[in-house]
């Protein structure tokens, strides 16, 4: 009788190379996904816990037409550089469908200025006019791939992903900022425009990760 | 003529005992990528203010010590803002009594040179890239680091 070759050990063992190879492949692509979205990517809804004690998403949005996602925290002298130019940014694109959704991703142990009383201070003294939310576990600032103060994600409607980078080409000045990125990037979107630059780079404080 | 030399002196004088500064533009960072030479250098991207950049300073300060003869230079690039660098930068490296080269990143916008230094930078500090040019080799970190981690990192370049 012939040999059959379903149970041979030869093929078992090819078998679970197989699945080996298909299970490594896979770790490493979840591992990429883990790297931060891109440019065209869609970004996945968040529920965090808003200053004033309300947990906030952005399907809760109303009229969205967008959203400006940006990572910032209360310490970081770039962070706080940018404070009254966010605070602009969302007076005057929130009304348009683009508001400001910042999020505090620094874990507390390790910059205790960054705590989430912290936060409800700094948003009280400052009037801010959008959520300042807490990342507590920091999955979002992973999920984004955001690393430092501020870093900013502008999505569409549909949560995709149109701009990262910084908000304007200087931190220090804003009366010598000649290219305001995020401000360009919302008004393509709205005008139903490509955005014309869709990635930029600034020098901001690392986000404080939790010391493993 | 006489009183301006005087003045020049003094002030020349008071730059021997606190470090001076330079003031760099993207087409230093250039240079340091693209010169042919068999110094090693240690560039790390820095701010006064910024916690675990100045927790890290010690780890260079060593490094710069210890192989400085070995054709190794470490430079200290600090992108405090411009408003600062006499107010605080400047005190600040007085108080530590940093030895190793402080240079200030004088380029208000970080999107035209970041990526020079690496395409992997975020722009998050702290940063170091190390330049071994006759290896053909530029080791980049976007963490701290300890003087362990930094000596093994220079010495897989040496």
């Amino acid at each position: 009788m012939k040999k059959t070759f379903a149970f041979s050990p030869v093929k078992i063992f090819m078998t679970a190379a197989l699945l080996l190879t298909a299970a490594v492949t896979m770790s490493f692509s979840l591992q990429n996904v883990g790297g931060g979205y891109k440019i065209g990517d869609t970004a996945q809804d968040f529920n965090l816990k808003n200053v004033n004690g309300k947990n906030v998403s952005l399907a809760g949005i109303k009229n969205a037409k967008g959203y400006i996602v940006i990572f910032t925290c209360n310490h970081c002298p770039y962070a706080k550089a940018y404070e009254q130019r966010i605070i602009e940014l969302h007076q005057k694109y929130a009304p348009l469908g683009f508001s400001v959704v910042a999020i505090n991703s620094n874990d507390k142990d390790v910059q205790p200025a960054d705590s989430f009383d912290n936060m409800k201070k700094l948003a009280k003294q400052k009037k801010y006019p959008f959520p300042y939310l807490y990342d507590e576990s920091q999955e979002v600032a992973k999920t984004f791939g955001a690393t430092r103060t501020p870093h900013v994600y502008v999505l569409d409607k549909d949560r995709v992903v149109r701009y990262i980078g910084a908000i304007d080409d200087n931190s220090e000045d804003p009366g010598l900022a000649k290219e305001k990125y995020v401000g360009s990037a919302v008004e393509a979107l709205l005008g139903g425009q490509e955005v014309a630059v869709k990635e930029t780079k600034a020098i901001g404080c690392g986000i404080k990760w939790k010391k493993s | 003529m006489k009183p301006l030399l005087f003045l020049g002196l003094l002030f020349w004088g008071t730059t021997i005992t606190a470090q001076d500064i330079p003031f760099i533009k993207k087409a230093q960072l250039e240079h340091w990528l693209n010169a042919d030479t068999d110094t090693v250098y240690v560039l790390n991207f820095w701010a006064s203010w910024c916690g675990p950049c100045v927790a890290e300073l010690p780890a260079f300060e060593k490094l710069n010590q210890k192989y400085a003869s070995q054709n190794v230079k470490v430079v200290l690039i600090s992108t405090d803002f411009k408003r600062n660098v006499d107010s605080k930068l400047k005190p600040f490296i007085k108080r530590k009594n940093l030895q190793s080269q402080v240079m200030f990143m004088d380029e208000p916008n970080p999107n035209v040179w970041v990526n020079l230094i690496s395409p992997e930078w975020s722009g998050a500090i702290p940063a170091t890239l190390i330049i071994a040019k006759q290896k053909g080799k530029r080791l980049f970190f976007e963490e701290q680091m300890t003087f362990q981690e930094l000596e093994e990192k220079l010495r897989s370049v040496l």
